[in-house]
């Protein structure tokens, strides 16, 4: 089987340019990767289907060489109809993001950027002292019927957050991001 | 009586229902008959399927009368009849919750007037690849369903949705032309496109060129089944779109491509090349799936990470190449469609009572909608893998498979298995323990709602919307269909097993497939003797 040489090196150029566009972040230049990397891969296609200008005949004792397969030419009306209904979609969302943002442009994901800051300490997870938050705090009677606790009588139970020390009953509530209790998230290590 | 012959129903039923919606666009009641009349015809079309070759048996039908391998043929088995039972029901309890939503919400926060064409144009696409027997009929399927799915994602067209809508397009577009070039290169090394005539002349071909082919399928199907490394995308784009539609995408899109995968491994490629590669993968698809899902507070997004690492699961079973793990892998999906699904439609009813969806903002739904927490613990459990759901015997098959198989990465990956279904009962528990069980003062800008005494909790005023139903029955009650047919799969596990590992030992077979496409005397796969005619073309 011979192939066209042309087409195949427009494929490849096509292909390459496709490729480049798609890793831009403008999205204009995105849809016209998208729409190089479909026609470079219609032309594929059109490549498996035998050498241009055979007639699509075939019959038993024809040899596999001398007849051009029209079913690629079927495969690629079909894949044309898919790009071009994706291609009028993407056109769509990117005036949409015109229209909404003002820019061309793919946006951070906001959630991401999000708990990338989280710190990884969490005051209810990682707490060095459990606080007690049930509705039945735990105490026992002991052997000699005093009550037992996890607190010695009269004393304030504190609860170690990062560098700081804090009243038990207190830090229970204090567990959002950048509140008072945890200590900022470094600049450089929260990001990514 | 060829049961194939009614198998095109299964796609077109769908499709007319969108021409017929589309055209009662006016008609938001009709609209609503129509789609949900339809697609319960389809569902009960796929049962009758199911039911005719629950006994084994493979059923093929030539479209348009064109004999294979020129004309598209589409193929009934079980495993794809099982499938399509699945994928139907959990659209069908979609839709329903979706049009809940939709008079619940008077319709102005999503134009549903699209919402029913397009979803039942997914549920085509859907069908469609689940019966194709045919490589650019595959990739048509997916090209529906995916179109479908575009629209579906940015229904509304506000900013996050947009944003998380045009990542999820490239992304699917470009494993869509690695898809593409895979069948061009197939076409191009055997001159066809048949999947039972593939898997006689794949073999013919030398082992570089396989191997080639296989990537290239693995890495475009790898894609949309969101197999790690290949699972960026999905956590960044589900999360955002409306509840519904997170909801059948969670379910139904990724197993897609895990189905498409299947079939790759056992009937275009059988044998082992590509084992160890597919069971690394699974193994860090698994861990690094659920250590993301660790790290986050919003209830949606952690579920799309224990969706990403639960791929890993039936990665691991399709990977050993035996009945009992392929069989597994088969249960496990139909688990795993139905569960995913069920917390996705709970997640948006919780988002509905509590106000929000980040658990830090969450507590005391347990004591505000008792219904609601029974609604999230029994799919939670089951997803955690505890027994006696079918989350828990379909781990246990898998587990079970891989002992039996007894290679050192195969007990890597039962460890594996084990710890990510701990870790997901860890991620559920935060989940549980921050929104049901703390009290409503513990949490963090709580919406008033979570506040409101209990007595006057059926109605709320939220953001300028009056009135709203905050648990509307319809979607309460198409969730509660899902989580009973969830626990369903449980109670009928023993005979789904069955099924599952004889659809298993059937593709592995793979001779009922080939006779049931090219007839009763196909040249027999492992001995075939080289066409020169055909293969060198």
């Amino acid at each position: 089987m011979s192939v066209n040489l042309t087409l195949l090196t427009v494929m490849g150029a096509l292909y390459a340019c496709g490729i480049y566009l798609l890793l831009e972040r403008s999205l204009t230049r995105v849809l016209l990767g998208l729409m190089l990397l479909t026609n470079a891969t219609n032309l594929l296609i059109l490549t498996t289907g035998g050498y241009a200008g055979l007639a699509p005949m075939f019959s038993k004792d024809t040899a596999a060489g001398d007849y051009n397969d029209p079913l690629p030419q079927a495969l690629i009306l079909t894949s044309i109809v898919i790009s071009f209904a994706v291609t009028a979609f993407m056109l769509g969302i990117i005036y949409r993001t015109w229209v909404l943002a003002r820019e061309d442009e793919i946006q951070d994901d906001a959630e991401d950027r999000r708990v990338a800051r989280t710190p990884s300490f969490d005051v209810e997870d990682d707490s060095v002292i459990p606080v007690e938050t049930s509705e039945f705090p735990l105490t026992m009677i002991g052997s000699d019927g005093q009550s037992v606790s996890d607190v010695p009588a009269g004393a304030e139970a504190t609860v170690q957050v990062a560098d700081r020390t804090l009243d038990a009953d207190k830090a229970a509530s204090e567990e959002q991001p950048g509140s008072l209790n945890v200590t900022p998230p470094n600049k450089e290590g929260g990001g990514q | 009586m060829n049961i194939a012959s009614f198998a095109p129903l299964a796609v077109l039923l769908p499709i007319l229902g969108a021409a017929l919606t589309f055209l009662l666009i006016r008609q938001p009641r009709a609209q609503r008959t129509v789609s949900i009349a339809l697609l319960s015809v389809t569902l009960l079309l796929e049962c009758w399927l199911l039911a005719s070759v629950w006994e084994g048996g493979t059923a093929a039908v030539n479209i348009g009368g064109w004999l294979p391998p020129w004309g598209i043929v589409m193929v009934v088995d079980q495993f794809s009849s099982l499938m399509l039972v699945v994928s139907s029901s959990v659209s069908l309890a979609v839709l329903i919750y979706a049009t809940g939503q939709g008079m619940a919400d008077g319709d102005r926060d999503a134009p549903v007037s699209i919402f029913h064409p397009t979803y039942l144009i997914l549920v085509a696409g859907v069908s469609n690849a689940f019966l194709s027997g045919d490589l650019f009929n595959l990739y048509v399927g997916f090209e529906i369903l995916l179109t479908a799915s575009y629209v579906l994602m940015t229904l509304g067209g506000t900013g996050p949705r947009i944003r998380a809508g045009v990542t999820y397009l490239v992304v699917s577009v470009v494993s869509s032309v690695l898809f593409l070039i895979a069948i061009a290169m197939i076409y191009g090394a055997t001159g066809t496109i048949n999947m039972a005539d593939l898997a006689v002349k794949l073999a013919d071909l030398d082992q570089g060129t396989q191997n080639l082919l296989h990537v290239m399928l693995l890495v475009a199907f790898g894609i949309k089944a969101a197999i790690f490394p290949l699972s960026f995308w999905l956590p960044d784009s589900y999360p955002t779109a409306p509840a519904p539609v997170t909801a059948v995408f969670a379910g139904l899109l990724t197993k897609v491509g895990v189905y498409a995968i299947v079939r790759t491994e056992t009937l275009l490629f059988p044998g082992d090349t590509f084992n160890t590669p597919l069971m690394v993968a699974a193994l860090l698809t698994m861990i690094v799936g659920i250590l993301g899902a660790l790290a986050q507070s919003d209830i949606k997004r952690l579920l799309s990470f224990t969706l990403v690492s639960h791929i890993g699961y039936m990665v691991f079973g399709l990977a050993m190449s035996s009945v009992a793990g392929l069989g597994a892998a088969v249960f496990y999906v139909a688990h795993h469609i139905t569960i995913q699904t069920s917390l996705f439609l709970v997640t948006g009813l919780i988002e509905r009572r509590g106000g929000s969806s980040s658990v830090d903002r969450l507590a005391g739904l347990a004591k505000l909608s008792p219904l609601l927490a029974v609604l999230f613990f029994v799919p939670a459990m089951n997803l955690a893998g505890i027994p006696p759901f079918s989350g828990f015997l379909g781990k246990l098959g898998l587990l079970q498979a891989g002992v039996q198989l007894g290679t050192p990465l195969a007990y890597a990956l039962v460890a594996g298995g084990v710890l990510t279904s701990l870790l997901t009962l860890l991620a559920i528990a935060r989940v549980w323990n921050r929104a049901f069980w703390r009290k409503p003062e513990d949490a963090e800008h709580p919406d008033p709602v979570l506040l409101a005494a209990p007595g006057d909790s059926a109605t709320g005023d939220r953001a300028g919307k009056t009135n709203v139903t905050l648990l509307p029955r319809t979607m309460v009650g198409s969730t509660l269909g899902l989580v009973i047919f969830g626990v369903g799969l449980t109670v009928f596990a023993g005979p789904l097993f069955k099924v599952a590992d004889q659809s298993a030992f059937d593709m592995l077979d793979r001779t009922a497939y080939i006779q049931a496409v090219l007839g009763e005397d196909p040249p027999v796969p492992a001995i075939s003797q080289p066409e020169p005619q055909e293969v060198s073309k």
